[in-house]
């Protein structure tokens, strides 16, 4: 699976995969379904839905009770764990920049665990990516906003040139204004760079705005698969329905207020 | 004053050893405990457990426990570890140096950031990339507090290191206790307070720049560190002619820190480099003679024949020192030179006036009134066979019975606080207080004669022998008396027992 065969990002498969919690609580619930090379998927659900944790046994943070996850049909187990993760980009809602490392060091990480040198230019060039200013290399990750923070959290998960890209709620502590320009950068680097990109959240509204597929879960099972357009138009079925109820009416309630109804 | 803080360098230096070395143990020991108890609740439990429970052991006490320990093991090994001295002293002190180390490294590595150990999980590393990458440079400023900790504690502990016979600064405040030298414990006191408070504001200017990542501070702070035990060091790295030099060996009270220093004298005439182990318990001295920690002391016959021999009758004084002498080689190979001509018995004594007014010449005497009586003894005494003895042999049973260093024991009967106690009949604060010392009809009590003990190491050094033959019968029990006084005394007539010493050696024509 090395990433750089591919012009467009790796394939995901999930196969019958489950998972549960004692109690017999069933976080995933035989989730069957595959995401083609170069699909920006949101996978949306309320929290407790399974979101997280079926996005999470992509890059092993989470094991599957049972079935079988595979990343253009080799099995995600089949490789050393921290191998499969140094190929795979991951951003979460906390984000985990390293407190000790500044900023460019936390940047350049993914490139120190595969042998190499810090590279000024590189970590310059990743800043550049997520519109950075390149001074911010030598600060301190406790002296950022929470949006150049996440930023720089997008640019780890970029810099060693993975092709598939992991996003666990990552705009979630962001406030409006900054979550909204964060997610069209993304956006455009999944296109500029050619990925796969799985991303979780909660806001279906993010979700239509930004997605090619969106993933709709309740209770461990994926009740709606379908595109933004189709979301929009009722074909994803009853739960959709009812989440994309809200954006769609504050639209139309804004779009009102606009031409001053 | 000047000759107390003359023996400051010296015991300074090994004090400085002695604790960095138990720190740096305990710091090996506890560094992987410390990694393996932050991944597995269990073993945090066990190991944190383990540490404070060696924590509530009083210092002392663990000191004294590894000496029966190292013993044991080295007869199991068949010989060749040391009971006495370094080792058990390194030991007891890098366990207690555990439980700091361990609480704040724990405490630190499982109150990181949960979301920095995603991201290090998230990014690829290996289990041990995380742990030196990110957990080991995010704990170790907690780290270094708990170092800090445990540096303070292991100065101020490895002070009784003087009871296992290691020299160290505890030697100036033992022997300052039990002579009332105050100048000797202040002496000992101010060296190791200073010595923690410097230690202690090193390692938290190391501690502050691993906190503001400033590697110059931490680097200068522990270059000095270094340094000093560097400069520790010097003087005892092994030095040529080994075999020159000898250790004299002390118990804990006046007397025989007079007799010790008469054999340092003696030897040091006879061309050898001498250094003395004071303040050593009755029970560790005899087995650090007999596995050559020290090379020669006074014991006295009795004590051996009750404790390590454990007879109970009481035969005559010759017959007892003749026993000893051939136990001693049998057993030990520990060679007896011979008797110093006095004897220090335990004595009951009691305040004249007080016994005249009761009517009490003997401990038969004393037994049917003694429910109305306070004893104060020694601290070793009531611990003793003899005591054992003389209970078998008169029915006493006194309201009270404590413990004290030797010189409060005589303060407590001169107070009140006490009206009996269990004194040493070479003590020359008897007469000086005017006691009443108790006879003791049923021969409950053995003889005490001061007899010369010398290691398996020396007994055929001829030289050696010679040099200390001429002490043997040349000791009267008044000059002895009246040289004890002259350290036990507390007023400005005073003594040091080196004084005392070259004074007893012009009385007894030992020197011009």
């Amino acid at each position: 699976m090395p990433a750089q065969s591919h012009p467009r990002g790796p394939s995901v498969a999930f196969d019958g995969v489950g998972k549960r919690y004692a109690g017999d609580v069933r976080a995933v619930d035989g989730v069957t379904l595959t995401i083609a090379g170069g699909e920006f998927v949101a996978l949306v659900g309320a929290s407790g839905s399974g979101k997280s944790t079926l996005l999470k046994m992509v890059n092993r943070l989470h094991k599957p009770g049972e079935g079988r996850v595979s990343i253009d049909g080799e099995p995600v187990d089949s490789v050393p764990v921290h191998l499969l993760r140094r190929r795979i980009g991951y951003v979460f809602q906390n984000i985990g920049l390293f407190p000790h490392m500044p900023v460019g060091e936390n940047v350049a990480l993914p490139l120190r665990l595969r042998g190499e040198r810090y590279d000024e230019a590189r970590v310059a060039e990743l800043l550049d990516l997520v519109e950075l200013p390149r001074a911010l290399a030598a600060r301190m990750p406790d002296a950022l906003s929470g949006g150049q923070r996440q930023r720089v959290g997008v640019a780890r998960a970029l810099a060693a040139e993975p092709k598939l890209i992991l996003m666990d709620e990552p705009f979630g502590a962001l406030d409006p204004l900054t979550r909204d320009t964060l997610g069209r950068a993304v956006r455009k680097l999944h296109d500029r760079l050619g990925l796969t990109t799985i991303m979780v959240t909660h806001d279906m509204a993010e979700a239509l705005l930004l997605a090619d597929r969106i993933l709709v879960m309740a209770a461990g099972e994926i009740v709606a698969d379908a595109s933004p357009h189709d979301m929009l138009t009722g074909k994803g079925g009853a739960v959709a329905d009812t989440l994309v109820a809200v954006p769609r009416e504050q639209a139309h309630l804004l779009s009102r207020l606009e031409r001053g109804e | 004053m000047n000759q107390a803080f003359a023996r400051v360098p010296d015991l300074l230096a090994q004090h400085i050893l002695l604790s960095a070395a138990a720190l740096l143990l305990g710091l090996a020991i506890a560094l992987p405990l410390t990694i393996w108890s932050a991944r597995r609740p269990a073993v945090a439990r066990l190991t944190l457990g383990f540490a404070s429970l060696i924590q509530t052991i009083p210092a002392l006490a663990l000191l004294a426990l590894f000496y029966p320990l190292l013993l044991l093991l080295s007869g199991l090994m068949g010989g060749g570890i040391p009971a006495l001295g370094f080792l058990p002293s390194l030991l007891a002190l890098a366990l207690y140096a555990l439980l700091p180390i361990l609480r704040n490294g724990v405490t630190g590595l499982t109150h990181i950031d949960p979301a920095v150990i995603e991201a290090a999980d998230g990014v690829g590393m290996t289990a041990r990339q995380r742990l030196w990458m990110v957990e080991a440079p995010l704990v170790v400023p907690v780290l270094m507090a708990g170092i800090r900790t445990a540096a303070v504690w292991t100065i101020g502990a490895a002070t009784l290191a003087t009871t296992v016979g290691q020299p160290c600064l505890g030697d100036l405040i033992f022997a300052g206790l039990q002579t009332q030298n105050w100048t000797l414990v202040i002496a000992g006191c101010v060296a190791s307070a200073a010595l923690a408070l410097i230690v202690d504001a090193l390692l938290g200017l190391a501690e502050r720049g691993l906190r503001h990542r400033r590697k110059g501070q931490v680097r200068a702070a522990l270059a000095l560190l270094a340094l000093g035990i560097a400069v520790a060091l010097w003087p005892v790295l092994p030095t040529s002619g080994a075999d020159k030099r000898v250790v004299v060996g002390a118990k804990g009270f006046g007397e025989q820190y007079i007799l010790a220093r008469m054999i340092g004298h003696r030897l040091e005439k006879a061309g050898y480099t001498v250094a003395y182990r004071e303040g050593l318990g009755s029970a560790v001295v005899f087995g650090a003679l007999a596995s050559d920690d020290i090379d020669v002391y006074v014991d006295y016959s009795g004590t051996i024949w009750t404790n390590q021999m454990g007879r109970t009758e009481t035969p005559p004084r010759e017959t007892i020192v003749k026993g000893v002498g051939q136990w001693a080689m049998a057993r030990h190979g520990v060679r007896l030179i011979g008797a110093l001509g006095f004897e220090n018995s335990y004595a009951f004594a009691m305040r004249g006036a007080d016994a005249k007014r009761r009517g009490i010449t003997t401990l038969a005497d004393l037994a049917p009134q003694s429910r109305q009586m306070n004893l104060a003894s020694d601290l070793e005494f009531l611990e003793r066979p003899e005591w054992a003895a003389v209970k078998r042999a008169y029915p006493l049973n006194f309201k009270s019975a404590q413990a004290y260093a030797p010189s409060f024991m005589y303060h407590a009967i001169e107070s009140g606080k006490a009206d009996v106690i269990s004194a040493f009949s070479s003590d020359g604060r008897i007469s000086k207080l005017g006691l009443t010392v108790l006879g003791d009809p049923r021969h409950a009590i053995p003889g005490y004669d001061a007899i010369l003990m010398v290691s398996p190491r020396r007994a055929d050094d001829t030289r050696f022998v010679a040099a200390l033959r001429p002490l043997v019968g040349h000791i009267p029990v008044d000059a002895m008396r009246r040289a004890n006084y002259m350290v036990d005394r507390d007023d400005a007539q005073k003594k040091s027992a080196d004084t005392a010493a070259r004074w007893l050696e012009k009385q007894t024509g030992l020197s011009p």
